[in-house]
């Protein structure tokens, strides 16, 4: 079964196309950087892929099941441009509050060994607002992959973090990805996305341009992929 | 994910964000303090008016300070895009918004517990004398309140005019439930016992509570997801 | 094909009309108490009934577009509710001007006038919502949305604000023997131009709709190719 299966996916605002005709699939345990540039349709395609938005026409499947129904839902984590971290509550209480969302069986411990992995234990008590950026995406992170999904949605998860935090963020994905972990990953970061990923979806203004293997030209030259769209880096 | 505990959840999250920073309940408590003095200035009332006008104020105010606790309700998920996180968790959307509904009715019931006695000092009313019966009125007429203002919070939340909004489009579906809710106010606050009208406009009430909620939880998902 | 139902629609609403503005004015008596002006009722009710039926198809274009997700039934909807609306100010400003002579006053908080009231002012909200939201789906969404919860609300409405006063004339339909047959028969009627002319102004409000949706597919486009 694919972990992700679109067919004919389209999505109006209003009368604006955001996505046409998109039909792909990702097999389990592949990686997938969501390639494209502003405007391209990787967001709405994750919200879609993560049932916040419904599609306007065309078919959707997330390991067979249609992520309008919760049941589909708790296979997938999704973190989009914002970190989806109330600043009210500290770090602590943010995980617990998604490991309950998720139905762990023991939030508690849950929470504890994934504040330990991205180093945040002695900060359990504060609150994210306080928090620096890279220390907040770890602490996001945290809280998508602490329900161990089998498919990761990330929109851009690496932009605007510094070298130290980014380095931390892309262990974090890879060793995801190495239990098994489906990812879906947009991103800006060419060279550093494309490190990560084992394939490749190009949307050029809400089409699908290019779907396939990561190859080692592409590693070499990663602005070259836009070329895939006839459409000059 | 159980509806119930999903509700559950979301409702014991909400309040807790709400109890810790009290921004909207600092803000709809003083706005319910200061129209009970105002109101008290505009009338100058003696007792016997007081306890006729009763109902019909205090619903005023309970209103006017649920919309404040409403505005803040889904405006509280939108820095970080938590809402989006939330619509994308295995809760659904049915309880998320009774959740929402629930803390917003706790937090309703807040306000009104503390304005009674304020209203009984200023008034001169000894306000208690039925206080079961009008105990049930203040669930009933709130719970009214919180699960209409929840629905149209959430559909209003991404818009520019969202604080315009909500009164506009929930004062009048409230309506019936409001003045259910006065009459039923001004009777027990003046020591009147339940008659077969008053029964009639509880049943009101009830009924407007089911309808309501009812169909909150049939539109659920068409309202959060878009 | 649009413009033909449109002209056969007012057409049969002209013939009607004329055959009852004969029977009105040249064969009914005046009567015994109100005079000429009881007349006026031949317009004022039908043109409520229009309203509430047209209410009624907004409520089920809105539920339909919330199944299909197809503009068109939000189109139907839109003007519908706006129709409808013409008609219940319409019908609302006929029987103030009724009730001048008749109750010696413009307005009253009457059970009827004052559910009327409400029912604008549920409507007035759906169009404060419609304009202030951009987005084509999520306005039909959320129009759809409201005017289901709106007309849920309706008859509560109704039965609150009539438990609540009443000093409109009971009602006169239904109740055997309580009308002239011949009234009776002008009274109906007159609801077919009524729904005729409800109808043709539906039709051209939806191609409004359409041409505006052409429209900003048109500027759309031009502005990609920019």
């Amino acid at each position: 079964m694919s972990a992700v299966e679109a067919c004919g996916l389209t999505r109006f605002f209003g009368v604006y196309a955001a996505l046409r005709n998109v039909s792909f699939r990702v097999p389990p345990g592949q990686c997938v950087a969501l390639l494209g540039r502003n405007g391209a349709g990787k967001t709405t395609l994750l919200r879609l892929v993560a049932g916040i938005h419904s599609p306007s026409e065309g078919t959707l499947a997330v390991f067979g099941g249609d992520p309008a129904k919760p049941a589909t839902r708790k296979a997938i984590g999704f973190l989009g441009h914002g970190s989806g971290l109330y600043d009210e509550l500290s770090a602590e209480e943010n995980l617990m509050l998604a490991a309950k969302v998720y139905e762990l069986p023991d939030p508690a411990a849950a929470t504890r060994r994934w504040l330990e992995r991205v180093e945040l234990d002695r900060l359990a008590r504060s609150r994210p607002g306080e928090f620096s950026r890279g220390m907040r995406q770890r602490l996001a992170l945290a809280r998508v992959l602490l329900a161990q999904p089998k498919l990761l949605l990330l929109d851009e998860p690496l932009t605007a973090l510094d070298d130290r935090a980014s380095r931390m963020v892309r262990d974090l994905l890879e060793e995801a990805h190495a239990a098994g972990t489906t990812l879906l990953m947009s991103t800006h970061h060419l060279s550093e996305g494309m490190e990560i990923a084992t394939h490749i979806l190009l949307l050029d203004r809400g089409r699908v341009a290019y779907s396939g293997e990561r190859t080692a030209a592409m590693l070499a030259n990663p602005a070259g992929v836009y070329e895939l769209s006839g459409d000059a880096a | 994910m159980n509806v119930w505990s999903g509700a559950l959840l979301i409702a014991r999250k909400d309040l807790r964000m709400e109890l810790r920073s009290k921004d909207a309940l600092n803000a709809a408590v003083a706005f319910s303090l200061a129209m009970l003095l105002l109101f008290s200035f505009a009338f100058d009332p003696d007792s016997d008016q007081a306890r006729e006008i009763a109902g019909g104020l205090l619903w005023l105010v309970f209103t006017f300070a649920g919309t404040l606790l409403l505005n803040r309700s889904f405006a509280r998920e939108l820095p970080n895009d938590c809402l989006e996180s939330l619509l994308a968790s295995p809760i659904p959307a049915v309880s998320l918004l009774f959740g929402k509904a629930a803390a917003n009715w706790a937090l309703l019931l807040i306000v009104e517990f503390l304005c009674l006695p304020v209203f009984g000092i200023f008034y001169n009313i000894s306000w208690t004398r039925q206080i079961r019966m009008l105990a049930v009125v203040l669930l009933l007429a709130s719970w009214g309140i919180a699960v209409v203002g929840t629905v149209f919070g959430a559909l209003t939340v991404n818009l520019r005019l969202r604080e315009v909004m909500l009164p506009v489009l929930v004062y009048p579906i409230l309506i019936p439930s409001l003045l259910a809710a006065i009459l039923l106010s001004a009777h027990l606050i003046g020591g009147q016992p339940m008659n077969e009208d008053l029964e009639a406009w509880l049943r009101l009430l009830v009924g407007f509570d089911i309808i309501f909620s009812l169909l909150t939880a049939a539109l659920a998902d068409k309202v959060l997801v878009g | 094909m649009r413009s033909k139902l449109i002209l056969a629609a007012l057409l049969l609403a002209a013939l009607v009309l004329a055959r009852n503005l004969y029977e009105i004015f040249m064969v009914l008596p005046d009567d015994a108490e109100q005079g000429a002006v009881y007349r006026i009722l031949f317009f004022h009710v039908p043109a409520l009934w229009a309203g509430m039926l047209a209410f009624f198809t907004g409520c089920m274009a809105g539920i339909a577009y919330l199944v299909k997700k197809d503009l068109t039934q939000d189109h139907l909807s839109v003007a519908s509710i706006e129709v409808g609306l013409m008609f219940s100010i319409v019908g609302t400003v006929m029987g103030m001007v009724w009730a001048r002579p008749v109750w010696g006053i413009w307005w009253t908080w009457d059970a009827r006038l004052t559910s009327m009231f409400i029912c604008i002012l549920l409507y007035f909200g759906y169009l404060v919502l419609r304009r202030a939201v951009p987005e084509t789906h999520q306005r039909a969404r959320m129009s759809a949305i409201f005017s289901v919860f709106a007309f849920a609300d309706i008859p509560i409405v109704w039965y609150s604000i009539r438990w609540w006063r009443t000093q409109h004339p009971q009602p006169i339909v239904g109740e055997p023997g309580a009308i002239d047959p011949a009234m009776k028969n002008v009274l109906y009627t007159n609801l077919i131009p009524m729904l005729c002319i409800a109808a043709a102004l539906i039709v051209i409000r939806m191609h409004q709709e359409e041409i505006s949706l052409q429209v900003e597919r048109l500027r759309r486009k031009v502005n990609a190719h920019a």
